[in-house]
């Protein structure tokens, strides 16, 4: 199968150039719309392969406390739904990376999931990530989105039965999204590489998507470790932190820094 | 009185329209091995037999019920009140948690996690893992930690540890959103005891299941007693679990009106409010599809109401459902008349019943004035308002415990 879209390009260009893809995080206005463009920005030039944009939700159960913070800031700041799909269409414009929207059902199926996956693509973003949607509950948001060629990447867990990831992968897109350990976003623990490369190898041998690792990964030598297995690693409550309590020029520089660090790790393989 | 299951949610998970799973995959496998554990334990007769021994001897069951004959003046219909406020701990929390608690056992869990708002789901878990030899951790707002200082000495001293939310709006929401995290960080040797008829399935149900006896005794007491079917069930809603526990006894009974009464804190057209069903709209909260309070962006909204039992922006699944069916009612009664019949009912009763309860007294006295001498109206009396006295005190100036 041919991965779809933006995200599809994403992949074999990193594979071509030898590497794990770099896909941070960050919530689209926090702390305000125009430190988020200058921080995608400053990410696009760091070497940001794709960037996974939050739309913000004041009650998101797969966060920690880090991101979750991170929305409230936004929200207090007056973004709407809307306002993250804007933030998104004009860093495309202006050249940004790929750009991949994670958000909550709740707030999805108001804005509506037509209407969400109809104004995502006018934007130019490549896909959206729905973290509170299982497999079960899929086909109450997932078609409109597929139609309008958005990749909807779904997430397996350490709690996931062999059985189940391979259903689960199946029914991915854009990349498989691998939660390196149990809990939620945020938490600063060493990631487990020898449980994630066993698991890798294995999904390998059910889908051809990539697959990304995320959840946990916060400095430079867990994105060298991660990368050396993974096609693609996602860094989220470390790159908010570091930008976190500033703005504008000072905030894009820091994270800039901050995800250049992370880039120059990212291990060559042979 | 034997308790039987019937009437399950589809195999998704939803009554009707409203219910099913929205939670991260983490805990899919939690949720998929929770719902197998439940259909066996509930298939076992030697379960419902320790489960009801425990209600018998250790939460003393079953709990009367009563005439409260002055609370009305003037021509009106019987008022009987359920005493779930006798039991152990002085709530209806409590034939949950010891529900929950042996399912845990079942499993092999060895720790107990809960969220609480003002408290007496906290001290219900605490009490059971105490009795069981279970590590119990409580994750209650910062906002309601402050508030509630005594319940969170009680869970302490029941050797429970309790964990205060910063996050959000510091409040009963958040309580639950930190302990779905915690459940999805140590799935493991974890059993999450959610308070209410909320959440993912199968919870809803299972939480009903064990609160159903309210209603199967209640049935079978007003039978004895008075030879008929009551007119009216009433019950306060907050998640819904009392409510969901009283009207199952009598749902079979088309002629019962069923009566789920909110808490409309400064009213329900105000944004002062807890009232759910009666203000708010459908969308999805801690894992399930049911009416919510929340902005046209499907953020959740702010609530209030003087009851902490009641302050929680959604509602249990199958309410929504037997409001849209109109097999249920649901209606919302605002602080001030809830405060009313607070200090009524422990003036003319001897009996002090907690706010929550207080919302459903005060909606049942009118009720009763309507319905006239021929009617026969049910009150669970969900709980007890010792825990309420400070709250109360501190309204009218006067400070009882700092
Ligand atoms: C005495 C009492 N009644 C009612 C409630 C509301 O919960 P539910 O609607 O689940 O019965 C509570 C919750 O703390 C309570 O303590």
């Amino acid at each position: 199968m041919i991965a779809s879209g933006g995200i599809g390009d994403v992949f074999a260009r990193a594979r071509a150039e030898r590497r794990a893809a770099l896909i941070p995080y960050v919530v689209a206005g926090d702390p305000d719309r125009e430190t988020t463009l200058a921080v995608i920005d400053a990410l696009t030039q760091a070497g940001a392969d794709l960037i996974e944009l939050g739309i913000p939700y004041g009650d998101p159960l797969a966060d920690g406390p880090t991101i979750a913070a991170a929305g409230q800031r936004a929200l207090g700041a007056g973004i709407k739904f809307a306002d993250s799909i804007e933030i998104a269409a004009q860093a495309r414009a202006r050249g940004a990376a790929p750009i991949l929207f994670f958000t909550y059902v709740n707030p999805v199926d108001h804005y509506g999931a037509e209407r969400f996956a109809r104004d995502a693509r006018d934007a130019g973003a490549a896909g959206a990530i729905v973290p509170d949607v299982p497999l079960e509950e899929l086909d109450a948001f997932a078609p409109p989105l597929r139609a309008a060629g958005l990749a909807i990447p779904l997430l397996i867990a350490p709690t996931t039965p062999h059985a189940r990831a391979a259903r689960i992968a199946a029914a991915s897109s854009g990349f498989v999204y691998l939660v390196s350990r149990l809990g939620v976003t945020g938490a600063r623990r060493e990631p487990d590489v020898g449980w994630v490369a066993a698991e890798i190898a294995r999904l390998r041998t059910t889908t051809q998507l990539p697959i990304a690792v995320g959840f946990g990964i916060s400095t430079p030598a867990h994105v060298a470790a991660i990368g050396a297995v993974a096609d693609g690693v996602v860094v989220g409550s470390a790159v908010v932190d570091s930008y976190a309590g500033s703005r504008g020029d000072e905030a894009a520089a820091k994270v800039g820094a901050y995800a250049a660090s992370l880039r120059a790790a990212l291990p060559s393989r042979g | 009185m034997s308790i039987q299951t019937e009437q399950t949610p589809d195999a998704r998970g939803y009554f009707g329209r409203f219910g099913g799973v929205f939670v991260p995959e983490v805990l899919m496998e939690a949720l998929a091995r929770l719902e197998q554990a439940t259909r066996e334990a509930f298939a076992d007769p030697a379960f419902w037999s320790e489960y009801e021994g425990l209600l018998r001897d250790y939460v003393g069951r079953p709990s009367p019920i009563y005439h409260a004959e002055r609370l009305v003046d003037g021509p009106h219909a019987p008022i009987i009140f359920k005493r779930e406020d006798t039991n152990h701990t002085g709530a209806h929390k409590i034939n949950n948690t010891v529900g929950q608690a042996l399912l845990a056992r079942r499993m092999g869990k060895t720790r107990l996690i809960a969220e609480t708002g003002a408290g007496q789901h906290g001290v219900a878990t605490a009490t059971i893992g105490a009795k069981m030899g279970m590590q119990v951790d409580v994750y209650m707002g910062a906002v309601d930690v402050e508030r509630q200082a005594l319940n969170v000495y009680l869970m302490k001293l029941l050797g429970a540890t309790v964990y205060p939310v910063e996050s959000g709006t510091r409040t009963l929401k958040d309580a639950t959103n930190e302990a779905f995290r915690e459940w999805a960080a140590r799935v493991e040797d974890t059993f999450y005891v959610i308070g209410s008829v909320v959440g993912a399935h199968p919870y809803p149900y299972l939480v009903r299941e064990f609160q159903k006896v309210i209603g199967v005794e209640a049935r079978a007491q007003i039978l004895e007693r008075y030879g008929r079917l009551p007119s009216d069930v009433v019950a306060c809603v907050g998640g819904g679990s009392n409510a969901m526990g009283i009207f199952r006894g009598f749902v079979d009974d088309g002629a019962v009106n069923l009566w789920g009464v909110e808490a409309a804190g400064h009213g329900v057209r105000e944004i002062d409010t807890a009232a759910s069903l009666n203000a708010g709209s459908v969308g999805i909260l801690h894992g399930s599809r049911s009416y919510v309070l929340q902005d046209g962006e499907g953020q959740v909204r702010d609530t209030h109401s003087i009851s902490a039992g009641l302050d929680y922006p959604g509602v249990g699944p199958e309410h929504s459902f037997l409001k849209d069916s109109g097999r249920a009612r649901y209606v919302a009664i605002d602080d001030d008349d809830a405060l009313a019949a607070f200090h009524h009912t422990a003036r003319r009763e001897g009996i002090v019943p907690a706010l929550e309860s207080a919302h459903a007294i005060a909606f049942a006295q009118r009720l009763a004035a309507e319905r006239g001498p021929d009617g026969l109206i049910v009150v669970n009396l969900s709980g007890r308002g010792d825990k309420d006295v400070r709250t109360v005190a501190a309204l009218e100036g006067t400070e009882v415990l700092k």
